[in-house]
């Protein structure tokens, strides 16, 4: 009886394990979406801060960057990280290989529309265009938009003047 | 002493706020250009001045290691060749600190001009003097200046069209628009636009 019950427990807990497993390991959400899409995306709301950080593949600050925003992610539940890649939109697997590759855990999408001027100011009209640059979106939908690569504690202390 | 400090943060608050003026302000259309002399891939000192017998200038803020710079390389040997004849040369300025970029060093410079064969001067901004007193802040952004009277004016500040991944597939030419408009004689429609580009690698002052 004390046996069956220690193997129920361990089945169990293997079970519970697995699970959890499994949802660490759901693959991380790609997608290529048209500014329109993009748009809609900014304007749903979300009772977190939403960070939009615009980088690519090729940019080395960009890429330099990106570990502190998944760190101050994990660390602050407040915050709904989402990457946007503006990498060249007919070859994707050079952004689905670097999320692999380098373990990317927010999700990413690639924004495909080169027609730049056209909406670059509704992003936001300080922006000149240079990445990388993080537009934040406060749950009542205000912005706050940074141009230019961010450290750990510049991004937690911007993330602290937003509460 | 508490005046004094009173008096202190506020001269401090003042310099604060003219720094940053002065790092958003940078040229507006119409404005006159400043001149600058700059080293050439070359070897030769290149600056408006001393070029015989032009009417203006393509500035192009540019470097080695921006995929955009690279996808309009040939789209600006192409514009060199359209208007350089026209008086309108392109002059490509690298701004980018080495230490910070080390692909966008002078020997790196050299190296890229030769592979590309660039008709235009190519020449290093290195005390980033002359991106500061222009303005820009990514590459490839394009400065479009006309001679009037001894004046470089700004008619133009942007990009150079809107599609880099494919020249064929462009359906707004903004500096070629905007060249047809000043040989012309007419004003230009679209002055000024964005796109997303490099940023400049900024010296670090530690």
């Amino acid at each position: 009886m004390k046996i069956l019950f220690a193997y129920f427990f361990l089945w169990t807990w293997i079970g519970v394990a697995n699970l959890e497993n499994a949802s660490s390991n759901n693959p991380t959400v790609f997608e290529i979406i048209t500014f329109d899409d993009f748009e809609k995306m900014m304007a749903d709301s979300s009772p977190k801060i939403k960070v939009y950080n615009f980088w690519a593949t090729w940019c080395a600050p960009c890429v330099k960057e990106m570990p502190y925003f998944e760190n101050v992610q994990a660390e602050d539940p407040s915050i709904e990280l989402i990457f946007i890649s503006m990498d060249d939109g007919r070859k994707p697997e050079r952004v689905t290989n670097f999320i692999e590759r380098r373990g990317v855990k927010a999700p990413v999408y690639l924004l495909n529309d080169v027609d730049y001027n056209k909406w670059i100011d509704k992003v936001d009209p300080s922006w000149s265009g240079a990445i990388p640059a993080t537009l934040f979106i406060k749950p009542d939908g205000s912005k706050y938009f940074h141009e230019g690569e961010v450290d750990e504690n510049e991004l937690k202390s911007i993330i602290q003047k937003l509460k | 002493m508490k005046q004094l400090r009173v008096l202190f943060s506020l001269a401090l608050a003042l310099v604060l706020a003219i720094s940053v003026q002065a790092q958003e302000s940078g040229y507006q259309i119409g404005d006159k250009a400043s001149d600058f002399i700059l080293k050439n891939v070359d070897g030769s000192m290149v600056s408006l001045a001393g070029m015989s017998n032009i009417k203006g200038a393509i500035v192009i803020f540019s470097c080695n290691t921006c995929p955009y710079v690279v996808a309009y390389e040939d789209r600006m040997i192409d514009l060199h060749n359209k208007y350089a004849a026209m008086g309108y040369p392109v002059i490509a300025i690298n701004p980018n600190d080495d230490k910070v970029s080390p692909g966008d060093s002078f020997e790196k410079m050299q190296e890229r001009a030769k592979e590309k064969n660039f008709p235009f001067p190519y020449v290093y901004d290195k005390t980033q003097e002359v991106i500061k007193a222009y303005g820009g802040n990514r590459t490839p952004h394009v400065y479009l200046l006309n001679k009037e009277g001894n004046d470089f004016i700004v008619k133009y500040i942007g990009a150079i069209d809107n599609n880099y991944q494919d020249a064929s597939a462009v359906t707004k030419r903004y500096v070629e628009d905007a060249m047809s408009a000043i040989m012309a004689g007419q004003s230009i429609a679209v002055t000024t636009t964005k796109a997303i580009g490099c940023t400049i690698k900024w010296t670090k002052t530690e």
